[in-house]
Parts: C-alpha cells; structure tokens; sequence
C-alpha cells in the first residue's frame, strides 16, 4: 500500500530530517570554514566568511604538517601500518580458529568458543594497567621491544580484537555446507587447503564485516595506543599525535582544527567510497 | 575421516621427514638458547629475534612432520595457536594479574605486601570516587533514554516515504565515524567559541552544563548508530501486518505503537544494552572535552574539583596521573563487576524473548 503522505506531513517531516542533518553537519561546517581563518580571525568570528582566506589555509596546513608535536605524515602513516596489519591479521588468525573451532565438536573447542564469547564483556579498563606492565616485564625479559613499537601494539590488537572476530566469524562458517569440505577432500584436496580454497574465499562478506568493524576501532582507539606509545613517545598513532598536539597548543584554534581535519579527513573518504559496507556492517555487527 | 592415503603418501618426498626433523630441533634449540639467555640475564640484542625465528622454525617443522594419522590434530593446533596465544597475553593473563594486583599494594611496577581487600575499602572512602560513581551512573540512564529515543525518531524519519533518504542516514551516522578525541576538541571549539556568543559564559565552566554537554556529545555521536540498527529493525516489519493494520483502521500513531514497536522488541533490547554498556564505557569524549574538571561545592561536606570526570576517566586518572596503580586497578575490577552483571542480565533478557517468539 502506497498511499501518497499529505503534502503538508511530506513537508513537516523534510524540514525536521533537515535541520536534524544541519545539526550533526554542523560541527563539520565548522572545522571546514574555520581552518581558512588566522587565529584572531577565528575568535573574532567563528560561524561567518569574514577572513577566511586560502593562503591562510596552506600556511595552517604547513604549520600543523611542519609540527614536531604533531608530525602529521608520520602519525598518519603509523596508523596506517598499524591498522592494516591488525585487519588482514585478524581476518586471517580469526578465519582459522573460527574454521577449527567450528568444525572440530570437541570438549576443547567447545571450552575456547566459550572463553572467547564470555571474555567479551571484559571492558579494556580492567586490563589496561597490569597489560602495560606485563608487555614491558616480558618484552625486557626476552628482548623484544612489546611496548612503544608497531609489532607490540599489532599484537595487543589481536588480542582484544580476537574474541568478536571468532564470534562473527564462527556463524559464517557454520552456514557453509560441511559436504563442500567433504567434496574437496575426496578430489585430494589437503586439510589446510580446504581452508585457504574454500572455506576463506566464502567467508568473504563476514570477513568485510569484521573488518570494518575492527578497523573503526583500531583507527580512533586512543587509549591503548596513548598507554603503549606513551604520550610524547617515538612511535605516535593520529588520535594520540592530536591529543599531545592540542596538549601543547591550547586554544590555538586555527592550528587545532586543522589537526582534527587532517585527522577526520581519511576516515570519512574511506565512508564515502564505501558507505554502504560501512553501514550494513556496523549494524550486522551490532545484532549478531 | 576419509582422507586419501594412497595419493597422500606418494606426496611425501623423500627429505621431508628430515627436513621437518631440521626445522624443528632446529628451532626448539633456538627457543632453548634464548630462553637460557633471558634467565641468565643476558642483554644481548639477539634473543628477542632468536625467540621469534625459534618458535616460526617450530612451527614450520611442525607443518611438515611427515603423518598422516595426526595431520589433522597439527593444522588445527597451527590454525588455532596464533589468536589463542595473543589472546591469552593480552587479555587473560592481565585479567588474572589485575584481579590479583587490586589486592595489593601494586605500584605498577611491583608489589610488596598483599592488602587484602584494603585498596576496595579505601575507595568507598573516597568521595570524589562516589561523585564519578553517581554521575556515571546518571550519564548511563539519561543516554540510555535520550539516545534510543532520538535514534528510534531518526529510524522513523528515515523509514518514511522521504526523497534523499539515502542523504539523511550518512549525514546522521557520520558523527559516528570520528573518534572521540577529535570530536571532543571540535565540540570544545563549539562550546567555547560559538556557542558561548549565545549562552554568554562557555557551557563547559559550570558543572551541570558541562554534564549535559557530554551528553549533547555523546548523543550527537551515538544517535546515529542506534538508528541503522533501528532502521534495520524497521524494515523487518512486514509490509502486509501495516497493511492490514491501515485497513482496520489503525492511524500511523495506532501502528506504530501496537505493531511496530511490539514486533521490533528484541532491536529495542540490543539498542538499550549497547547504549548502555558503551555509556558506561565512555572515555574519549569526556576526556576531550572536559577532560573531568568541573566543581561541586559540596558533594558529602567536600568540595570536589572533578565535577564531570566519569569512571572510566577516574580509574585511568587514579593510577596514571596520581600514579596509584593498586587503587586504579580495584576501581576497575568495580567497573568489571558492574559491567558483567549488566551483560549477563542481557543476556537473561534475550534468551527469555527468544522462548517467547
């Protein structure tokens, strides 16, 4: 039944829709005009086009870019290292043990899958403080560098990333027919091949899911990389390299606000290209 | 299983028994060369790098052992040994540790003396601890029920027969993207630059507004969410029951009360749980934006100074800034405590409603 709304209705319900889009574009709106503002111009103005300028906006961009606190390309492409390889390690490590919990009904596999699930509600908090100092007494005990370095980080993020990985993971596999396996292994196909050939290639949609999943969090997480980086260490992701940043610049606005653009900017290209994955995931991973 | 024997066996070439043997002394004598290093107190640079090649050597040999009988019991301790591992690291050995730790006099570094439950008593002694308490405890309800009903009118707004619905659903899930701490310092700049042209005095200074300023935040970044999963929800319901419904002479209101509603209960009872738990949890927007400051005049005959700092922000402030660990870690095991009985009542929720259905 496609009954027509009223026009007056059609119209109520566009301008609430718009000034509820104005409202969460707002802030957005924001950042973007003022990042073409000096300082003074900011604080003078902050919501009109008076002062804005683009040679302005190159010397902001140059300014934060330049930055020793900041060091934008450097955190920028930290975040990058770290997050992808957490993502294709976890889509990979996930995928098997979910495949070999999944498929071996035994009382171990059964226990692990148990852990994993329960171990979901463990908020960070908990474990944050005696994780720093286990990384740091068992990385000087054998000589691997766990805290304030890229693998150690990439490690704890399998941890904690693991349990819901497996989760998700784990209801793809079970819909897959066992007889494709059995099939596969009549035609000689190895038992770690019938992973890598079948199984991976139709675990693909959840694997998107995960990932995406995964990836929002890696990339804004703050706390963990701020608590094994250290604030003003060498290695720096985005989100830690614009709170040391705002830390030394307070209420400079021209130059913070072109940090959180820069910050904002690859996040929401990635949205753009790939919105609807985005979407379908975040809720796909909400319900399950 | 039915594996092929036959064709398997003819698979194994003739140095492959003696090359997995290699790889597997081989690295079990690395493992043990290291080892011995770390426990006779060797600096030397090598160990760490030999600890790693050692275990990889392992593991390779391991994939090669020439059987056919425990082929299947190896791949699957292989396949499984990489996320168990990282997981028991990161998550169960800390967990296991913390627990522990809360019941000493840990300093972050090492403990001398076990306290028993010294560091849980002293924690209800502290009154700013019960003012983050109680606020967080306020934040969780008021977000609960502000963030499930903006995004559940956002859902029905973006289920309606609406052009550009496609627009609205992006813009109103954008904020969402951002993390926290970028978002809380682009709301600082608002409240403080912007909006104080209006308010006259910044919202951040007072206590209480700077409370529902959080929430504001919080709101404007969460709505969005629990509306895809409403919309997800929404659009379940079939089209034939409204139908139906219209036809007996429901108006939208009727429907969506009787109907709607009823028919997307297990939705409503995710959305209120993760609003809920990540309310709780809640960490980067309040650290950016107020990063806890705020006075209260008279909070038990004290005078405290952290007006809006929430839990998650006090333990991470107890042990990192006033640099007591001990404390810290038994207000998070507080903190866990709480979360899990929320979680397991969830999940008593839900499996009850699936009985139902």
């Amino acid at each position: 039944m496609k009954t027509k709304l009223k026009p007056g209705t059609f119209a109520a319900i566009l301008i609430i829709a718009l000034a509820v889009a104005v409202y969460t574009l707002m802030p957005f709106f924001l950042v973007c005009i003022n990042v073409f503002k000096n300082a003074n111009g900011i604080v003078a103005d902050p919501v009109g086009f008076a002062g804005m300028s683009v040679n302005q906006l190159a010397a902001n961009f140059t300014n934060v870019v330049n930055n020793s606190n900041f060091s934008f390309w450097y955190a920028f492409g930290t975040s990058v290292v770290i997050t992808v390889i957490s993502l294709v390690l976890l889509a990979l490590f996930g995928g098997m043990a979910a495949w070999v919990i999944c498929r071996n009904k035994t009382k171990w596999s059964t226990a692990i899958y148990m852990v994993f699930i329960a171990s979901m509600i463990i908020p960070f908090q908990v474990v944050m403080l005696p994780l720093i100092s286990t990384f740091r007494d068992v990385g000087s005990f054998v000589g691997l560098p766990m805290l304030q370095s890229i693998p150690g980080i990439v490690f704890a993020y399998c941890g904690f990333g693991g349990a819901m990985t497996v989760f998700i993971l784990t209801g793809m596999v079970k819909t897959i027919p066992y007889d494709l396996e059995e099939a596969a292994s009549i035609d000689g196909c190895s038992y770690e091949g019938i992973y890598f050939r079948i199984i991976f290639p139709l675990l693909k949609p959840s694997v998107v899911t995960v990932t995406i999943l995964n990836g929002m969090w890696i990339w804004n997480d703050y706390l963990l990389p701020s608590l094994m980086l250290g604030q003003n260490g060498r290695v720096k992701t985005l989100p830690v390299a614009v709170q040391a940043f705002v830390g030394s610049y307070v209420k400079q606005w021209d130059l913070i606000l072109t940090a959180a653009l820069l910050a904002m900017i690859p996040m929401i290209i990635i949205f753009l290209i790939a919105q609807k994955q985005i979407m379908s995931g975040m809720v796909e991973g909400a319900v399950k | 299983m039915g594996s092929p024997m036959g064709a398997k066996q003819s698979a194994f070439g003739r140095f492959q028994g003696i090359f997995s043997l290699l790889l597997l002394a081989g690295g079990a004598a690395l493992l043990a060369v290291s080892l011995a290093a770390d426990f006779t107190g060797s600096r030397a640079a090598w160990r760490g790098p030999a600890l790693v090649i050692g275990i990889a050597a392992f593991f390779v040999g391991l994939y090669f052992v020439p059987t056919l009988a425990h082929h299947r019991d190896i791949i699957n301790v292989i396949f499984l040994f990489p996320l168990l591992f990282t997981f028991g690291v990161t998550v169960i050995i800390p967990l296991c540790l913390g627990i522990f730790y809360s019941l000493t006099d840990w300093t972050g570094i090492r403990y001398t003396q076990f306290v028993g439950l010294a560091n849980y008593a002293s924690m209800f002694r502290e009154v700013s601890f019960l003012w983050s308490l109680l606020i967080t405890v306020l934040f969780v309800v008021f977000n609960m029920i502000l963030v499930n009903l903006v995004g559940f009118a956002l859902a029905l707004l973006c289920t309606s027969r609406l052009k550009g619905v496609g627009f609205f659903r992006a813009a109103y899930f954008l904020p969402n993207l951002i993390g926290g701490i970028v978002l809380g310092y682009v709301w600082q700049f608002v409240f403080n630059n912007v909006l104080v042209k209006i308010t006259g005095a910044s919202l951040l200074t007072n206590t209480p507004t700077a409370f529902a300023a959080i929430i504001v935040v919080y709101i404007w970044q969460y709505a969005g969410y629990i509306m895809l999963i409403y919309v997800n929800g929404l659009v379940t319901v079939p089209g034939d029951i409204i139908e139906a419904a219209a036809i007996d002479g429901a108006n939208a209101f009727t429907t969506l009360i009787r109907i709607k509603i009823p028919m997307i209960a297990s939705t409503i009872t995710i959305c209120t749980f993760l609003t809920l738990t990540s309310a709780f949890k809640q960490f980067d927007v309040n650290m950016a934006l107020t990063n806890g400051t705020g006075s209260v005049q008279d909070f038990f005959g004290q005078y405290l100074t952290n007006g809006t700092q929430m839990l998650a922000l006090n333990i991470y402030n107890t042990a990192i800034s006033k640099n007591s660990y001990a404390l810290g870690q038994a207000k998070a095991v507080l903190f866990f405590v709480i979360l899990a009985c929320v979680s397991l009542i969830q999940v008593r929720i839900s499996n009850s409603k699936e009985v139902e259905l």
